[in-house]
């Protein structure tokens, strides 16, 4: 065995880049409380009144501090940059120094240049004709290959979001390999596969040995970039902070090449604390000195920032960068995937205060030990910062290594990858229907010119007809709008550090979306179980609803309407399915707006459910804003009805409630013990 | 039976221990000054619902309630006792764990056809929250236009069945945050052996939108919610009541 690697427990995970296989044979499992935890040192707490102080910079400056405008940003494009070399443990910026913006041109030139100007900075001419003549950008490629109709349905809002002009992000890499293996190792192993590729040179075996070319070259460069902050990261890491050191150069190296939509992590708290129970037996770092370099290497994944244009920071409502870590979950074999460090990661929402990045996931199990549980809600309570995602759910699907890309998008570490695909419609969709393919706020015909619907109140059966032939036209236009978008995103602005650290073959999930469920599904609940009269515009475009009498509304667990979503769902999805993915991606979809609702009501005209134009769609598959009326329980039970298998890339629910509905304030409360005076 | 029904919290984290489905019924004889919910005093309206179908709806997200159960609060449960006996028969029947939010103010030991009907709903009842709105007879009128003689004898009833007791008391700024009601009313409740909480509830104005709504006019206008320091203070006050009689009781 390496040297590196003394005291671990051997495996597969010596002979093939395993990652897995090396957890399960050497995590250790905690089931004690949260008694053990370190709070900030002083070095911790300086530096991190010193980002308070930047941030308050940036604010000030309206929102950015500093931008690249000369520099295009790769894995080795900057010098290293350090808040302050003496007290940081974990070090690495994107680029020169922090709060600096990176310039990232691959996606489109025109983005990165708008992101400058609308922040007042300008890109730098000589890097604008270079990449406007000399070498072609992800976004030129697919607006060259668009089709009229795909044109009008993007500016229509009939489908939104699409990462056409900036990088689609919700890649993963498995950024462990880089602690466990050191980059030899897998620059080794990359070179074994592209030895090993068929020899019949169709088109698939030479993009895909081209493809690991870049990634061997991305690998060197990464070695590169360890090197510029003084670490030699070509062996295995030696200890707890080499190791997280390695693993954030990997993600560090991820971020200055792409400007993804989502830029998560992975699931890293359970693989780095096998490190940490090592050098803590053999008295080499202290848990003060391991609660350190979790909350420095969490603070540099706070800062991870990108240049962005205001347009973009509607859609997503801020400027969120998706750092998603998933900790927790179960084994397969039944032992709960939690570690001192799960803890140590949740920790920092205390260390260092409440931040919605990176955003800490806590893969959720019933099974899950009493004591994780009850740390989770204490620091739920606190910080307001954490999301759970359904471990049991997923286990199914994607056994005991995935993690979580942005919100809800699970994969398999190092196997799997997702073409992220925005989303369509399906309120928008519906009116399509009933107006025979016309625009209702654009009066444009966007969709097919399908009988429309004329009289003057809505009937169920005509109107299903109808909306499962509009459904059907825009699940292909969709995807093969999605086909173009990732065949030039290949082309174009390859992930290739992130693929470098993914084994040679991946499976690609094709993600596609739903916006609207909920009030797809109340429109149809209204139109079934009300009396919904059509109100027309002068040239018989139905422009407004009038709901007469009342209806079963979704998220008040009520079968009549819950069906009609889960079968929307299910419709769509088969529409989905029906069609041709670019390479052979496995189609999904999600239900996930969780903050983009707010833009999709703004270009949707008034809806049968007696929803206005303009006003908001519900968040994901949330129920409409007010209408759910018997309590979480009810409400959550709708959502729990729609079939996780044609939404396997998730399902949001925003559930918000006000402390006091949460349970008792116990120093109010006098429960048993405060009633038993002899104490 | 169908009971009024005014509205049902799938998700009731309050009103008893663990997760809840509570049953809010229609109708009450009190009136009391800070009632949120003004809405729920007419008798004989809202929607009417079934015991099956109660039950039917907390079974099919039985899992949420594992550590909770069914909580009927009111309104004023006890003025429909008779469909209250029913649902907390049939799901005593089930393994629910039971539990009854009332003001005690129907109670009367004169009633011999009544009490059979208490004793029965007792053999199925968990958990009783008896909320005593003021210890002070005279107070106790003003508060609530009711008179608490009942109340006080119901507590004692309680006291004598084989049932949890949870004692819930509203601090009102200015009508029961007062150091010497607050004490009595420990001293009062501090002999119950089946005792098992103390619900203080710090008085909130979010019952003033409903009053808006529904046209009337807003009791407390002038009065603010009760700080949590109150509260905490407050609570302390009952349980020094409550260790007074309880020390007089061990000497």
């Amino acid at each position: 065995m390496r040297s590196e690697w003394n005291d671990f427990v051997g495996g597969i995970w010596e002979k093939e880049i395993n990652v897995r296989d090396f957890i399960q044979k050497n995590f250790t499992l905690y089931e004690g409380d949260d008694s053990f935890l370190a709070g900030p040192t002083k070095n911790t707490t300086e530096l991190w009144a010193q980002v308070m102080d930047l941030t308050k910079q940036e604010r000030e400056a309206g929102g950015v501090l500093d931008m690249d405008t000369k520099i295009v940003s790769t894995i080795t494009s900057h010098g290293a940059g350090y808040l302050n070399k003496d007290k940081e443990t974990i070090v690495g910026f994107q680029t020169d120094k922090p709060f600096k913006r990176s310039m990232q041109v691959y996606g489109g030139i025109r983005m990165a240049e708008k992101a400058c100007e609308d922040n007042g900075y300008k890109v730098d001419p000589e890097i604008s004709e270079f990449f406007t003549t000399h070498r072609k950008t992800h976004n030129a490629g697919v607006f060259d290959a668009y089709t009229a109709e795909m044109r009008a349905c993007r500016s229509n809002h009939v489908i939104t979001g699409l990462p056409d002009a900036y990088g689609r992000g919700r890649i993963i890499g498995d950024y462990r390999r880089v602690a466990l293996y050191g980059i030899d190792r897998l620059i080794e192993d990359k070179k074994n596969q592209k030895d090993t590729t068929p020899s019949i040179m169709s088109e698939d075996v030479i993009r895909l040995r081209e493809e690991l070319s870049e990634q061997i070259k991305a690998l060197q460069e990464l070695k590169k970039l360890g090197a510029t902050y003084g670490y030699d990261i070509s062996k295995p890491a030696t200890n707890v902070q080499e190791a997280i050191q390695w693993l954030y150069f990997g993600y560090l190296a991820a971020v200055k090449e792409q400007n993804g939509a989502a830029m998560s992590l992975g699931r890293t708290s359970t693989f780095i604390d096998i490190y940490a129970e090592r050098d803590l037996k053999e008295g080499r770092f202290t848990e003060e000195q391991i609660q350190e370099f979790i909350d420095h290497f969490v603070m540099k994944l706070r800062l991870v920032k990108f240049a962005r244009t205001p347009e973009y920071n509607a859609i997503f409502a801020g400027d969120p960068t998706w750092v998603t870590e998933s900790i927790g979950g179960v084994g397969i074999d039944g032992r709960p995937l939690v570690t001192k460090s799960s803890f140590r990661y949740l920790h920092t929402l205390s260390n260092l205060g409440t931040s919605p990045e990176p955003n800490l996931t806590v893969l959720w199990s019933t099974k899950l030990p009493a004591n994780f549980k009850k740390f989770c809600a204490k620091t739920s309570i606190a910080s307001s910062s954490v999301q759970y995602e359904n471990d049991d759910l997923m286990r199914v699907t994607h056994g005991d290594d995935y993690a979580i890309a942005c919100c809800v998008s699970s994969m398999r570490l190092g196997k799997e990858m997702q073409f992220f695909g925005a989303r369509a419609n399906l309120a928008k969709c519906l009116l399509y229907a009933i107006n025979g393919g016309v625009d209702e706020i654009s009066k444009k015909q966007v969709g097919p010119k399908f009988r429309p619907i004329t009289s003057e109140y809505l009937e169920f059966d005509d109107v299903m007809d109808k909306y499962k032939d509009m459904m059907k036209w825009l699940a292909g236009v969709y995807v093969n709008t999605l086909n173009i978008i990732h065949y030039m995103h290949d082309k174009y602005c390859y992930e290739k550090i992130q693929m470098a650290l993914h084994d040679r073959e991946v499976t690609r999930w094709f993600a596609t979306g739903i916006a609207g469920l909920s009030v797809v599904a109340d429109s149809l609940s209204a139109i079934k179980y009300a009396k919904v009269k059509t109100i027309r515009d002068e040239n018989g475009i139905v422009v407004d609803y009038e709901v007469e009498g009342d209806f079963p509304k979704y998220g008040n667990d009520d079968e009549r309407v819950d069906e009609l979503a889960s079968n929307l769902v299910h419709t769509f999805m088969e529409y989905v399915r029906e069609n041709k993915t670019y390479r052979n991606g496995i189609p999904t979809t999600s239900i996930l707006t969780i903050t983009s609702n707010v833009t999709y009501g703004k270009n949707t005209g008034s809806t049968p459910d007696g929803r206005k134009q303009g006003e908001p769609f519900a968040p994901g598959a949330n129920p409409m804003h007010g209408r759910d009326s018997k309590g979480a329980v009810a409400s959550l039970a709708s959502v729990s009805k729609l079939p996780f298998r044609d939404a396997q890339d998730g399902i949001s629910n925003t559930f918000t409630i006000i402390p006091g509905a949460l349970g008792k304030e116990d120093q109010i409360f006098a429960g048993d013990i405060d009633l038993d005076l002899s104490k | 039976m169908n009971g009024y029904i005014h509205s049902i919290e799938s998700f009731g984290s309050v009103d008893g221990p663990g997760i809840r489905f509570v049953v809010f019924t229609q109708g009450c004889p009190m009136r009391c000054l800070y009632c949120h919910n003004p809405d729920t005093w007419a008798l004989n309206l809202g929607k009417q619902m079934s015991v099956d179908e109660i039950l039917k709806a907390y079974e099919k997200n039985i899992p949420f309630y594992k550590n909770g159960g069914l909580t009927v609060s009111g309104g004023e449960p006890l003025v429909q006792i008779d469909f209250l006996i029913e649902l907390f028969e049939a799901a005593k029947a089930k393994n629910i764990h039971t539990c009854l939010d009332t003001s005690g103010i129907i109670y009367n030991e004169k009633n011999a056809e009544l009490m059979a009907k208490f004793d029965r709903l007792m053999k199925v009842t968990d958990l009783v929250m008896l909320d005593i709105k003021h210890i002070d007879p005279q107070e106790h009128v003003k508060l609530t236009k009711q008179s608490n003689t009942q109340i006080l004898k119901f507590t004692r009833y309680l006291d004598s069945q084989d049932v949890d007791i949870w004692i819930r008391h509203v601090v009102v700024p200015t009508i029961t945050d007062n150091e010497k009601y607050l004490f009595d009313l420990g001293y009062f409740i501090g002999d119950l052996k089946n005792l098992k909480a103390l619900d203080v509830l710090p008085y909130h104005t979010m019952g003033r939108e409903k009053y808006k709504e529904l046209g009337m006019e807003y009791p407390l206008e002038n009065l603010n919610d009760l700080d949590k320091e109150d509260a905490i203070e407050a609570k302390k006050h009952i349980i020094e009541g409550i260790k007074k009689r309880r020390s007089e009781l061990e000497a």
